[in-house]
């Protein structure tokens, strides 16, 4: 009876100093009739890395999958608000879908490598835009940058799937980078890998951020204050009876993890709830 | 759309995008032009279906659902000339042999599949008889004949008995690999559950698995039955075909799919249609055994 | 021992070993088991050896002349069965071409988000009642809508294109195309449901990358789909020319059952299943010798093809569980 008595609560819209890449304005998210994510404003800044943080179900995934229309493959799923992206926004009808994640490249949590070979993995996206210049100075340069080629130089042929997880994981970044897209979105990339390959694919996102803008979901606090510039915090609301995402507080990291102003983040970081 | 440059890197000049759907573009026409060639492999492949059961309908349904459907159903087929008549003995036919065929390849599938699934999965045993299982299912069908022809027809004669086991031949490798399946997706925790209680293998087998698995090896029993009433190739030489009702197991015998395939070549517009009026009895049993695989496979939540 | 461990003594609980009767029946029930599975195997040797065994007067009588001669005078004694061997590879040829083609068409259309799943299980209903008509109504169907329908069009294509050997001839009736037609019809359900498996064990995670590069629809198909099932495919494909291959009733209502070699889509024609069925029931002695050496060059040829799709099978199998 009491749902209307107070208003909903919205975190204060964070000033980004940079450019903003990608300006994100979730209303709400649903699956069908389910209301995943509500009032979450998200700016991405210009070469920086934003890191997604929460408990499991607070919509941190759905929202970085709403960046590049991922979630346009969940037939249920239906986004109300806006995401600009250099000033137009993603969710207009006239926008393919196609298009936005050619300039918005994914890694996703489980390794995905195709079945083919290495080579061809991390050509697929070049020859997919018919890259005319040269394919194997390209493929070399992204295996390059995601600290791969040395492990691999000597069997491009292989398949992909042989493989171990670390370097699958890898091979993906490889894979997303090598057309150079404009954004990166990271879905808990290291969520499947060992520390070792972990501490590697921190040390790529740093060096990533020279050049691209990243956008990470991590479950790992931790992982955040290593890599992130600045971080969002999400949370579940479950007071309405529903499991319902909303963005808390967003801000650098330093400041969210030093000086939180909402209790709630202040309760999370500290390890009350999880 | 403009080619994504890839030398351009750090993009400070990269303020525009284009983002739009371009309806032109050759990558567009493409794949408007794949869905559309999808979209027409479907439906044509929908058109003899549709056509058969239109045929069967219109040609076989008169008869069927006419005033003389009790002749139909329990008559004797005419001979040459002769008007009316009806499709009794081959229905009969048909059902006695699939009955025996049952008998046989039921039992002896689901202990085949108890032992492939259940007490010794990866044994040499089970990979061998799992694969020639596999093998059997893709044996044209005509080959149980020749093989039931060479062991018992040559010895005793055309009898239904024959034809029956011409078809266990068949429905065998189905029924083993339907119930194995049924049986592989009971889970171990289950099977933990009461191995931990103390049970023994076999009460494993008949107080968990074969009860949580029922639904699926029936459903393999019906498609396999239903494949089996279907089958003329095999009977064609070993229960060959009489006119009259059958009297005993061990003589000549009856099935609608020979009476449809002798029936159909016959220039007697009488014949021609009680060829269609017993193939629709006959989709009409096909049919049933279908649905029914699918309701008693369907889970219960 | 402490008093809370009194209960589990031996000799105060309810617990106790089964009985030797619970073990002797444990014991004979599994032996059933394992004779059933046994019985899998020996069946299929037994097969194998009896149309071997039953073959042989024939095959020591004409030897391989069998296969590459084209004559079958039961009067004059004379069997082989290069036509017939040549019949059965044309039609099912032909038939996986367009059944080949539809079945994997209509897998993508199942499995690639084209339509609803609800539309697509009706779709997929569609497909498993072709596969549940029996054969020999298709044969029927065929005679009396296939052959009528094709007539014209055969005559047409003849008159016009007539130099171009596979309209060499005219349909008189039954004849290869009808029969290979009819045939594609029966097959398509086997290919797709094969192919729609091989599709379906693509993990999601694949699809996901593939779009996550920012592929359409048809580019996630053709360049990672297809490569990804192609083994799979490869199965359903050989599977079903096993399938053609084997297929008799129909063939024997619609070929023509005439021993001669043509290219044209218009001619009768014979194959190995039909041969044993249109002349297996008259059969004297001598013939049905002939006939079982006939059906040995059947269950050879679809032995081979049946054991190569279903290793193919295997491998794909065991390619998206993770062994390499």
């Amino acid at each position: 009876m009491n749902a209307t008595a107070e208003a909903l609560f919205v975190a204060e819209p964070f000033q980004a100093a940079g450019d903003v890449v990608i300006d994100c304005n979730v209303n709400k998210i649903f699956y069908g009739d389910f209301l995943a994510v509500r009032d979450s404003t998200v700016p991405i800044e210009k070469k920086k890395i934003t890191g997604f943080i929460g408990p499991s179900g607070c919509g941190k995934s759905t929202v970085l999958r709403s960046l590049n229309r991922m979630n346009d493959l969940i037939s249920v799923f239906r986004f109300e608000g806006s995401v600009m992206y250099h000033g137009q926004d993603i969710y207009a009808k006239k926008v393919d879908p196609v298009v936005v994640r050619r300039y918005i490249g994914m890694v996703f949590q489980q390794p995905n490598p195709f079945s083919m070979s290495i080579f061809d993995n991390v050509a697929f996206g070049l020859r997919l835009n018919r890259y005319k210049g040269n394919i194997e100075e390209r493929v070399e340069k992204a295996l390059k940058r995601a600290a791969l080629w040395k492990e691999v130089k000597d069997k491009l042929k292989n398949s992909g799937l042989s493989l171990s997880g670390g370097q699958q994981q890898r091979l993906c970044i490889a894979r997303a980078i090598a057309t150079e897209p404009d954004v990166l979105l990271m879905d808990e990339p290291c969520s499947a890998l060992d520390p070792i390959a972990t501490r590697q694919v921190e040390e790529l996102m740093l060096e990533l951020k020279e050049n691209y803008t990243v956008a990470l979901v991590t479950h790992n606090m931790q992982q955040a204050t290593r890599v992130a510039d600045t971080t969002a915090f999400f949370s579940v609301d479950i007071s309405q009876g529903g499991r319902t995402g909303y963005l808390v507080e967003m801000g650098p990291t330093r400041q969210i993890f030093e000086a939180p102003r909402e209790k709630l983040t202040k309760e999370y970081i500290s390890g009350e709830f999880s | 759309m403009s080619e994504i440059d890839l030398t351009a890197h750090p993009k400070d000049s990269f303020l525009q995008p284009q983002l739009d759907y371009q309806a032109l573009e050759p990558r567009a026409l493409k794949s408007g032009f794949l869905t559309g060639l999808t979209w027409i492999a479907a439906v044509l492949a929908a058109i003899p279906l549709f056509s058969v059961i239109y045929m069967l309908l219109a040609q076989g349904g008169t008869r069927l659902f006419g005033a003389d459907v009790v002749e139909v159903l329990t008559g004797l087929p005419p001979a040459g000339f002769e008007v009316g008549g009806g499709i009794g003995p081959a229905i009969v036919g048909t059902l006695v042999m699939v009955g025996i065929a049952s008998a046989i390849s039921v039992p002896l599938g689901i202990l085949a599949a108890i032992y492939l699934g259940v007490l010794d999965a990866t044994s040499k045993l089970a990979t061998t008889a799992r694969f020639l299982a596999k093998v059997l299912t893709g044996f044209p069908s005509i080959l149980a004949g020749v093989f039931v022809y060479a062991v018992i027809v040559i010895h005793w004669g055309y009898s239904a008995l024959a034809g029956g086991i011409a078809l266990a031949v068949l429905m065998l490798p189905t029924v083993v690999l339907a119930a194995e399946e049924a049986m592989a997706q009971v889970p171990q925790k289950m099977k933990d559950a009461a191995y931990g209680m103390g049970c023994t293998q076999t009460e494993v087998i008949w107080k968990v698995v074969l009860p949580t698995g029922l639904p699926g090896i029936l459903t393999g029993v019906m498609l396999a039955v239903a494949g089996a009433a279907g089958e003329s190739a095999p009977l064609l030489f070993t229960a060959l075909f009489s006119n009259y009702f059958i009297s005993e197991l061990a003589e000549p015998t009856a099935s609608l799919s020979i009476l449809i395939y002798n029936f159909s070549g016959m220039p007697f517009e009488n014949q021609i249609e009680l060829a269609w009026t017993a193939s629709l009895v006959l989709v009409l049993i096909v049919l049933t055994f279908n649905i029914l695989a699918r309701l008693v496979g369907r889970p219960k939540v | 021992m402490s008093n809370l461990f009194r209960a589990a003594d031996a000799t105060s609980g309810i617990s106790g070993p089964p009985s030797m009767a619970e073990y002797a029946a444990d014991r004979i029930f599994r032996s059933i088991a394992i004779a059933s599975a046994f019985i899998i195997i020996l069946l299929v040797a037994y097969i194998l050896w009896e149309i071997g065994q039953k073959a042989m007067p024939a095959v020591a009588e004409y030897g391989l002349g069998f296969i590459t001669g084209t004559t079958w005078n039961v009067s004059k004694g004379e069997f082989s069965v290069l036509p017939e061997i040549w019949g059965t590879l044309y039609s099912s040829l032909l038939a996986l071409l367009l059944g080949g083609v539809f079945g994997i068409s209509i897998a993508i259309f199942l499995t690639q988000d084209f339509i609803h799943h609800r539309m697509a299980t009706i779709f997929r209903t569609v497909v498993e009642m072709l596969a549940a008509i029996p054969s020999v109504v298709y044969g029927l169907w065929g005679i009396y809508v296939l052959i009528p329908l094709l007539k014209p069009l055969a005559g047409w294509l003849h008159d016009t294109l007539g130099w171009f050997p596979l309209f060499g001839t005219d349909l008189a009736g039954p004849g290869m195309a009808p029969a290979a037609l009819v045939l594609a019809i029966m097959i398509l359900p086997t290919v797709a449901a094969i192919s729609v498996d091989a599709f379906r064990r693509i993990p999601y995670k694949v699809k996901e990358a593939a779009y996550g590069m920012g592929t359409t629809r048809w580019e996630a198909i053709l360049k990672v789909m297809l490569p990804t099932a192609s083994s799979g495919i490869l199965a359903a494909l050989v599977l079903g020319f096993g399938r053609a291959l084997g297929e008799t009733m129909a063939l024997a209502m619609l070929i023509g059952n005439s021993n001669q070699i043509s290219m044209s889509l218009f001619s009768p024609a014979n194959t190995l299943a039909s041969l044993l069925a249109s002349n297996f029931p008259e059969a004297g002695q001598v013939e049905v010798q002939a006939l079982m050496y006939a059906a040995l060059v059947l269950l050879a040829i679809t032995f081979l093809v049946n054991v190569a799709g279903l290793a193919i099978q295997q491998y794909t199998v065991r390619k998206f569980e993770g062994k390499k």
